[in-house]
């Protein structure tokens, strides 16, 4: 079935929505595809806050949180994108309040911010209130805000159509062609339809599902990132994949950074507050990269509780009130998921895989670029964790994820609505579904006797984990990238149980594991290539920052013999890089 | 330990039935394109192809033995089923963590979400059946859309014409807690569908969509009280909750949900006094 539309939009957490409102604002006809229901997108699990520079509870000026995000991300950010960030967080998150989101309110009604890691006054001094939030679920209504105000603009929206691929017109975009639509596989029945539209948002977050242990939702496998790069377009920075400190042990459901925002502590095994030997201005305060590498040594040399793999974060002092007001949902996570009783108990935790720094460029109107001279892929977009703007360079500041992509959500929809005025929709292109529906029917029709999906997908996070995490080194990146090869060739005769049309889980499952191979050798090529250590990316055998030789982006092209790598340079207009201490 | 994890099974497509228009044809060899099967071709013989088991086409109890850890959720149980025992069971799951809403089911017989449920919390023996009340997709997947629906129907938004201020409107701590609760909906469908007023007529708004109107009808900031509370008047609207208390037991959030209601029910009886 084919749908004329003239914006689409694919995903629908806050990148998605706020494009979706702004199109919707300006009479453009637009479709949103997610591949759950709106309300069940990612951006729902935020937890902590959304940092701007209002000031309402102490001075702070939008240039100071430019300059924690470029100092946070090692240098590798793009200003100019930092620069729109800081200053636009402002706008947008006011106009956030006048949507109706229920901010917490200090005595006099104001927005209440709160600390948040590496995020300071006056270039890097101390800690500062910057992140406003609504209790410790800031991201569910974000979420549910947008959604409302999609409602109420009358927003079409196409819930549980999963896009599995993209159109293009006159051409792939390495040819010159524009973005003409997307084709999506319809849950409920199996269906495939196309959607054409002028402009089209990639808006499908990350990919924290290749790794074991992660804070990532199930549905979170790269969709939009994968797709992008079998198209052609390079992904940007992709080895740089942040891991959380304070995940719960074992299966990784985030303690948000809030808790320690709030004055939490990390203790090792003799109760020291280890984060004095590492960051000694900042502490637990200190970027999260920091922290976990800190989590590590200090389980290494035999700190870790009870000589295992796990720290202890405490909240107890902060007493009975704060808990409940300011962190009332992760002290039942505590609860639920390790029958732990914060109020008089630590609660263990350790590092967990939390979000893609890397993704598909784009420039600052959310518009994707496709080379190292940034040239513009007409019609396309992209925003959110899954574009690389870049504002997290090598390591994102808490809170900044939500920040990205509110203002470049925000930006994409304004960047789109602009565009689709100038251009003709694209003609119905014929077989559009042709090469989808191969892939999908020889997954499904394969004999039900090769591997399983989750056999894969288990040796698959099991790899990343152990080999490309908190520390790596040249020889487990080779490891790594020659398992992932590995992985992928069985997975070319993966197979499934369900041959059915009906909410046929399993096939979209085997889809979606394609997607994470992909990109999961994509991370492993090019952490192995960037010899030096920067934010996330840790090398032990390269333990130094090298701005000599890689002051710049990677971008990582597909090809039949794996990705291709070249590089970008980085903007800098106002802070040169100096060394990152805290 | 040793669980015995019965799902209530439903498979909507038996083999005879020929696939619906427009899905993808089975039955075209691995890797070759499917050049000359025309869009719309039903695929007869898939199932014959793949050797998909012959089910009934009605709802039937399966149980699973599954090797749990206490601590597991009943999630991580149905994961495990369909990774090592039957890829074909379906569910719906994303966040994981009790935020997301996508997981809410009937598990020994009381709707709850499925990642907030330990095994040491319901012991050896675990039943899981879709939400009741909902019309079955597959398995433990129930249609949404209908609730969804009811959800829009009160106009869950922030209603304000005033001009905007240029920073943030004010509101006090105390004023942002008369309605903290509420706001803390994940629209999982958990309260609704375990309403006995719902069961017995669909057509009522059901706890969640007035939950939903509630978070604004109390919110300082908004004026489109009167709007909602002329929705929640009419017969499929809060007058049908007799206050059985199902919906606050359902809730996976803790969330009051009959005290909202009644706060809502007095509000229209106050607005017509």
């Amino acid at each position: 079935m084919d749908h004329p539309f003239d914006a689409i939009v694919v995903g629908a957490g806050g990148a998605g929505l706020w494009a979706a409102l702004e199109l919707a604002r300006e009479g453009v006809k637009t479709a949103v595809l997610t591949k759950l229901y709106p309300t069940r997108s990612h951006t729902g699990t935020a937890q902590g806050g959304v940092c701007a520079a209002l000031g309402n509870l102490e001075e702070d000026r939008w240039d100071w949180h430019m300059f924690d995000t470029v100092k946070g991300g090692d240098y590798l950010v793009d200003q100019e994108a930092a620069e729109v960030l800081a200053h636009e967080a402002i706008e947008t998150v006011i106009e956030l309040e006048h949507m109706g989101l229920p901010f917490n309110r200090t005595p006099d009604g104001k927005i209440d911010q709160r600390r948040f890691g590496g995020h300071t006054r006056n270039f890097g001094e101390a800690p500062v209130r910057r992140a406003c939030f609504a209790a410790d679920r800031t991201g569910h209504m974000i979420l549910q805000t947008l959604y409302q105000q999609c409602i109420k603009h009358g927003v079409q929206f196409f819930d549980e159509y999963q896009v599995v691929d993209l159109l293009f017109e006159g051409g792939e975009p390495e040819k010159g062609g524009r973005a003409a639509g997307v084709v999506a596989y319809r849950v409920a029945d199996g269906q495939l339809h196309t959607f054409r539209g002028k402009a089209v948002l990639m808006a499908t977050g990350g990919f924290g599902r290749m790794f074991r242990i992660t804070s990532n939702a199930y549905s979170l496998t790269g969709d939009g990132v994968a797709l992008c790069y079998r198209h052609g377009i390079p992904l940007e920075d992709m080895e740089f994949f942040q891991f959380h400190p304070t995940g719960i042990v074992g299966i990784g459901i985030l303690l948000s950074e809030a808790a320690r925002g709030e004055g939490g502590t990390l203790l090792n095994d003799k109760g020291e507050r280890f984060m004095e030997r590492y960051a000694p201005k900042l502490m637990e305060l200190a970027p999260r990269d920091m922290v976990s590498r800190a989590m590590y040594q200090e389980i290494r040399a035999g700190r870790g509780i009870g000589g295992k793999d796990y720290l202890y974060l405490d909240v107890r002092h902060l007493g009975r009130k704060v808990i409940e007001e300011k962190l009332p949902d992760i002290t039942e996570f505590a609860r639920i998921y390790q029958g732990v009783e914060p109020l008089t108990e630590p609660v263990p935790v350790q590092p967990t895989a939390h979000y893609a720094m890397g993704g598909i460029p784009t420039n600052v109107f959310s518009e994707v670029v496709r080379d190292e001279k940034n040239t513009v892929v007409p019609g396309l977009f992209a925003a959110g964790e899954c574009a690389c703007v870049s504002v997290h360079g090598a390591n994102r500041l808490g809170t900044n994820s939500l920040v990205d992509l509110l203002v470049f959500g925000r930006r994409a929809g304004r960047q789109m609505a602009r565009y689709a005025g100038t251009v003709e929709r694209p003609r119905p292109i014929d077989d559009a579904v042709e090469p989808i529906r191969a892939r999908l029917d020889a997954i499904r029709s394969r004999e039900a006797t090769g591997e399983s999906v989750a056999t894969i997908r288990h040796e698959l996070a099991d790899v990343m984990m152990d080999k490309v995490g908190v520390y790596r080194d040249g020889e487990l990146l080779t490891e790594a990238l020659a398992k992932v090869r590995e992985l992928k060739g069985r997975y070319s005769a993966v197979s499934i149980a369900d041959c059915g049309a009906v909410f046929n889980t399993e096939l979209l499952e085997a889809n979606e594991l394609g997607y994470l191979l992909d990109l999961a050798e994509v991370m492993a090529a090019g952490a192995l290539a960037r010899t030096e250590s920067r934010g996330a990316h840790s090398r032990e055998d390269f333990p130094e920052r090298n701005d000599a030789k890689w002051l710049k982006h990677t971008l990582a092209y597909v090809s039949p013999k794996g990705p291709t790598l070249k590089y970008k340079p980085v903007s800098i207009t106002r802070f040169e890089p100096k060394p990152r201490t805290y | 330990m040793n669980v015995d994890l019965r799902i209530l099974r439903y498979d909507p497509e038996p083999p005879s039935v020929a696939l619906a228009e427009g899905t993808p044809s089975a039955g075209v060899a691995a890797g070759t394109p499917s050049a000359g099967v025309a869009a719309g071709t039903p695929s007869a013989g898939a199932a014959e192809l793949t050797g998909r088991p012959s089910t009934p086409p009605k709802p039937h109890w399966v149980t699973y033995q599954v090797e749990a850890d206490p601590m597991d959720r009943v999630l991580d149980l149905l994961i495990k089923v369909k990774a090592e025992q039957d890829g074909s069971l379906s569910f719906r799951r994303s966040c994981g963590h009790g935020i997301c809403g996508s997981d809410a089911m009937l598990i020994n017989s009381r709707n709850r979400l499925a990642c907030r449920i330990r095994v040491d919390q319901l012991g050896k023996k675990i039943s899981v059946a879709p939400l009741p009340g909902l019309p079955v997709v597959k398995d433990l997947v129930v249609e949404m859309s209908g609730f969804f629906s009811k959800y829009r129907s009160v106009k869950p938004y922030l209603i304000n014409d005033q001009p905007e201020p240029e920073r943030e409107r004010l509101q006090s701590a105390k004023d942002r807690a008369r309605y903290d609760d509420t706001t803390k909906c994940i629209l999982c469908a958990a309260c609704t569908s375990s309403c006995p007023s719902f069961w017995a007529r669909p057509e009522y708004v059901g706890p969640a969509a007035i939950v939903q109107a509630h978070r604004f009808i109390f919110d300082s900031r908004d004026e489109g009280a009167a709007e909602r509370l002329e929705i929640l008047a009419d017969e499929d609207g809060v007058w049908r909750c007799r206050t059985i208390f199902n919906c606050v037991e359902a809730c996976p959030r803790g969330i009051n949900i009959t005290r909202a209601i009644l706060e809502v029910s007095g509000a229209i009886v106050g607005r017509r006094g």
